[in-house]
């Protein structure tokens, strides 16, 4: 099959699957400044109700590395960030965009992951299989995702 | 000895650990002595090669009070019966050239006195650094004309273990000038590769956040000096290489295979953080 054939089919499945369609911005099109990002990556507002799903285990585990005193149903809260009470207050809604897309965009040497980011990994792994990653790459977390993770941390003020 | 001990750990160390869980978690102990007489350094000045910190930090010493004492005594210590085991391995003739481990080294508390402390080690007739399972199955290979032993499997990690105890209490003290050096810098490298979707290194975790919780797990220097450990997780003897797996598998990535020229770097950069801690293998981790 020639590359562009193959390219054209994916772009098709693309589409399909991912509904990558209309105002979603693929995360190597995301455009920092200083760290934040001004514009929606779904083109619309975000539902804090999915909030806490997003940074339970099992999908973002922001607990693994920070506290939110606002989700004390959520066991073993990590100490690695800071708390997360209050970071409504502390940040913008594009700067909360931008760190939760990619921080180190915004804290240089961040070891919070990026999580929505496709590029640039070393030795990639298919999940938590420590085998090789084949194929396409997914982020962490999906636009949508993001947007509402970043919904209901606007919703943490002090 | 601890043998003999074994078989009685096997019998009632299931009983004995029931209790220590149940009465000594006011009691912490701070100070790390085996059976009453191996007194360990579980706490000393970092070797001077490493900038990072001041000080060093044995494993032992961010696990829970229970979990410490299980480490006390050998007749508490569920791998003590892992080592039992690799003791009569020792002794037992296998291979084409019928011969045991002592044909040639004798009683394993005089031959393997002081040897764990040292690996891995610059192996000039191999002309690279050698882990102490690879030593093993080179012996078993070349001079007892046996089949070598899975890189990381139950007989392996007993025998690895049988070793060690032979140098409790003795510091680590690997060495990583020389002809080792070229492999002890690759290791370095991998310690600070932040690999997997993640992009999380060693040092994230185990030289930025030690001391801290990274969800339910108490984050440690990720010293190996207590390896091979006993985990009460999976009721079995692990290997540092199986830890360095799950570790870099928890990145999101491809790992490395126990036994790779990857994993036996990093095991000699590893074991180097930890020169000045005293051996205490085999060890205890929930
Ligand atoms: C592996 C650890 C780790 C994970 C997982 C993680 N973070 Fe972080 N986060 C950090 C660290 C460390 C910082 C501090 C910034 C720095 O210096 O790098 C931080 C900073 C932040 C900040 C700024 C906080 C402030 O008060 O300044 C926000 C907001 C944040 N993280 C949100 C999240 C969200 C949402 C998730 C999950 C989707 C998440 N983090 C997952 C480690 C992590
Ligand atoms: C995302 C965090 C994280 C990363 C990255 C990580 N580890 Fe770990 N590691 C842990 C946790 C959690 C444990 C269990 C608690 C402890 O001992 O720190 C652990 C345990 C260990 C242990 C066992 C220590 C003991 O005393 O039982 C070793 C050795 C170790 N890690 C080495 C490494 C090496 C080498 C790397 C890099 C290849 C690495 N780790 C990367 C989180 C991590």
């Amino acid at each position: 099959m020639s590359a562009g054939l193959w390219l054209a089919l994916a772009g098709g499945l693309l589409g399909a699957t991912m509904a990558q369609a209309e105002g979603v911005v693929a995360p190597s099109d995301v455009v920092f400044e200083d760290g934040a990002v001004a514009v929606s990556l779904t083109g619309a507002p975000g539902n804090p109700e999915n909030g806490p799903d997003i940074i339970n285990k099992g999908s973002g585990n922001c607990i693994a590395c920070h506290q939110v005193s606002a989700l004390p149903d959520l066991a073993f809260q990590g100490e690695i960030g800071p708390p997360l009470d209050g970071v409504g207050d502390r940040w913008s809604e594009a700067q909360l965009r931008g760190i939760v897309a990619n921080a180190k965009m915004m804290f240089d040497e961040s070891m919070m992951p990026a999580f929505y980011k496709t590029e640039g990994f070393i030795r990639l792994g298919d999940e938590f299989t420590g085998k090789a990653h084949a194929g396409e790459v997914t982020p962490i977390l999906t636009a949508e995702q993001v947007e509402d993770v970043v919904a209901y941390l606007l919703t943490l003020k002090d | 000895m601890f043998q003999g001990k074994g078989a009685l750990a096997l019998a009632i160390g299931g009983a004995l650990s029931l209790i220590a869980a149940g009465s000594v978690v006011a009691d912490e102990p701070a100070k790390l002595v085996v059976n009453g007489e191996i007194e360990m350094v579980t706490e000393t000045e970092a070797p001077a090669h490493l900038d990072a910190f001041d000080t060093i930090y044995s494993g032992w010493t961010f696990r829970t009070p229970e979990t410490r004492m299980l480490q006390m005594d050998d007749f508490d210590n569920p791998a003590m019966v892992f080592v039992d085991q690799a003791a009569e391995a020792w002794d037992t003739v296998d291979g084409s050239e019928g011969k045991s481990c002592a044909s040639c080294h004798g009683d394993v508390a005089e031959g393997m006195a002081g040897v764990r402390a040292v690996y891995p080690k610059w192996n000039e007739a191999a002309g690279k650094v050698r882990t102490l399972v690879q030593q093993v199955n080179d012996c078993r290979e070349t001079r007892m004309g046996a089949e070598p032993w899975k890189y990381d499997g139950g007989k392996m990690v007993a025998m690895e273990s049988l070793i060690s105890v032979q140098s409790r209490g003795m510091p680590v003290n690997v060495a990583i000038d020389g002809p080792a050096q070229s492999t002890w810098e690759q290791g370095k490298d991998l310690y600070y590769t932040r690999f997997g979707q993640l992009e999380l290194s060693c040092a994230n975790c185990h030289e930025n956040n030690y001391g801290t919780m990274i969800r339910a797990d108490h984050l440690s220097q990720g010293q190996i000096n207590g390896f091979p450990v006993y985990r009460l997780k999976n009721t079995k003897l692990n290997t540092a290489h199986a830890r360095f797996k799950g570790c870099v598998r928890d990145t999101r990535a491809e790992t490395f295979n126990p036994g790779s020229p990857e994993f036996v770097a990093l095991e000699l950069y590893v074991a180097s953080r930890g020169n000045g801690l005293s051996v205490e293998a085999p060890s205890v981790r929930n």
